[in-house]
């Protein structure tokens, strides 16, 4: 608990947290809410979205779609940012050897800064539900559609988008433990989620067995979880597999992601 | 005995970093872990923190295996530097390694006075001066009141003021009956702080004694006319020069017999070789 504690404090007093996390929630609410209005009201190009679809994705009742889409690539790519700094910074500040030789076992101090970027993703993801949530209001009452709040079944957007959030943290994990700084984690990070399955994704079209394998790529996973509940119209959702299916291949990159972390962290000499 | 190791061996590949190096030390002493650059001494100080396996040999901290919850609770320490979240003050920095530790938080306004660090608390660690961080380093070190305090070069990169902070706080530390391993390359630090020295080369351990032992006898210098008279007068004198080398305990009596003999005593003091001396002398660095 003392891990989580101390793990919680210094990423909460991160200017790098808000930072990542303000950037996103100005991404989401600019392509959720601010360019779908604008097209609605005056648009020339609605990217081949009807009237009534742009309506439908700013209606406060598919807010939890409105989270989920966003996701897959670039909510993702932010999330993995965080996760590969908050683990790979600790190598070149020396702060790895100071939490090590701290006391607690290895497997705790990394199970403490795990927890904590746990509730930090928690808190992202209840973050952008509000804001969407404000947005959507917001939008619903300036044009005055008769609008309702989302109804109960908004668990599974939400539980899907933390389901992806928790991989692509596992994946920043990873990637930071593996190579054991921040700038080649968040390269490699940023390179994999926004580059290079959406290469595979277009060698795919060429290569049967290629286009199988993008299905089930973390991004790909990700993305048809996120399709499979309804989010649509972003860059990265998939309609490919079914959603238990897509969530499966999620569970295990995250028990690979942080199983393979937690065993190199646990083992490797810190020199 | 607080740290004892045996045969405890390092290796990358063929080269051994630190090989079969048995030290201990006693509580209540200040020991110098002396060597060169590279000797093995982190390497050696990582291994007794459980930051670094051993290839073989043994270990044990307070009774107990390198790196485990109940060896590294009753250790504090600081390697090669501080290391803290730049973006934290110094007083967050000890607050979330209080966390790690299970230490109240009053103990933190304990650490951060006693390495006088209370003003510049609220200070960003990256605006800290090096003196600074290094005093904020050692003020993790001592949360939740450690048996042993492990500082690796401590006093590197100061300046000549900063150096002197840090060994009289390593100094009052000791005073306080704090067991202390500081690992140094600075003989004149380890001189004047420590009581026993161990001292490592290519990653053996080549000495280890108090400083005084390392040191040797003291040898006489005497200065005589006729040189040649007081060399017959004294026995086991050796005549180098124009003036004897002797080993003797009673100067005292030396002179007496020599000025009863009509020899003119032109000056006697003693020569000792400085732990720089020795230390050159076992590792063979110049």
């Amino acid at each position: 608990m003392g891990s989580v504690k101390a793990e919680l404090l210094r990423l909460w007093k991160w200017p790098a947290t808000w930072v990542l996390i303000g950037v996103w929630l100005v991404m989401t609410l600019t392509f959720g809410y601010v360019f779908n209005y604008l097209a609605l009201n005056g648009g020339t190009n609605t990217r081949g979205q009807s009237q009534q679809q742009l309506i439908s994705a700013m209606q406060p009742e598919n807010v939890g779609a409105a989270v989920v889409r966003g996701l897959p690539m670039f909510g993702g790519a932010i999330i993995l940012v965080l996760a590969a700094l908050a683990i790979g910074s600790g190598y070149g500040w020396g702060t790895w050897k100071t939490t090590l030789t701290a006391g607690p076992r290895r497997v705790s101090a990394m199970a403490g800064t795990l927890g904590a970027l746990g509730i930090i993703v928690v808190l992202l993801v209840a973050l952008t539900f509000v804001v969407n949530l404000g947005a959507s209001i917001t939008v619903a009452s300036l044009e005055g559609w008769d609008w309702s709040l989302p109804g109960v079944d908004v668990w599974k957007p939400i539980v899907a988008s933390l389901l992806i959030a928790a991989m692509w943290t596992g994946f920043g994990v990873f990637l930071g433990v593996i190579t054991k700084g921040p700038a080649l984690a968040v390269g490699l990070g940023l390179m994999w989620a926004i580059v290079t399955e959406n290469l595979l994704r277009g060698v795919g079209s060429l290569l049967g067995p290629v286009e199988s394998l993008t299905k089930v790529l973390p991004g790909g996973s990700a993305g048809n979880l996120a399709g499979a509940v309804g989010g649509s119209g972003a860059p990265g959702v998939l309609n490919d597999l079914s959603g238990t299916t897509a969530a499966l291949f999620l569970v295990g990159y995250i028990v690979v992601f942080v199983g393979t972390a937690t065993l190199l962290k646990v083992r490797r000499d810190l020199v | 005995m607080i740290v004892t190791t045996e045969k405890l061996t390092k290796r990358y590949g063929d080269r051994a970093v630190v090989d079969e190096v048995s030290l201990s030390v006693r509580r209540g002493e200040v020991y110098g872990f002396l060597g060169p650059n590279g000797a093995g001494k982190t390497t050696t100080i990582r291994m007794l923190l459980g930051l670094v396996r051993p290839s073989s040999g043994t270990a044990s901290v307070l009774g107990e295996a390198p790196g485990t919850p109940k060896a590294l609770l009753k250790v504090g320490s600081l390697i090669e530097g501080p290391g803290f979240y730049p973006y934290l003050s110094g007083r967050d920095n000890l607050r979330v390694h209080a966390h790690r530790r299970g230490v109240a938080r009053t103990h933190v306004e304990a650490v951060l006075e006693q390495v006088d660090l209370v003003s510049a608390a609220n200070e960003k660690f990256r605006r800290y001066s090096l003196g600074m961080k290094q005093r904020l380093g050692v003020a993790a070190a001592l949360l939740g009141q450690p048996e042993l305090l492990i500082l690796d070069e401590p006093t590197n990169g100061l300046d000549p003021a900063g150096m002197a902070d840090m060994r009289d706080l390593v100094r009052a530390l000791a005073a306080q009956g704090q067991t202390v391993l500081l690992s140094s390359h600075l003989l004149g630090e380890v001189e004047e702080i420590c009581d026993r020295v161990g001292v490592i080369s290519n990653g053996r351990l080549v000495a280890e004694s108090t400083v005084e032992q390392l040191r040797g006898d003291t040898v006489l210098l005497i200065k005589a006319d006729p040189i040649e008279k007081a060399h017959v007068l004294i026995e086991g004198s050796e005549l180098r020069g124009d003036v004897l080398h002797v080993r003797e305990t009673d100067p005292g009596a030396l002179i007496r017999t020599l000025v009863h003999a009509d020899v003119d005593v032109q000056e006697v003091r003693p020569l000792r070789r400085t732990l720089e001396e020795v230390f050159f002398e076992m590792t063979g660095v110049a």
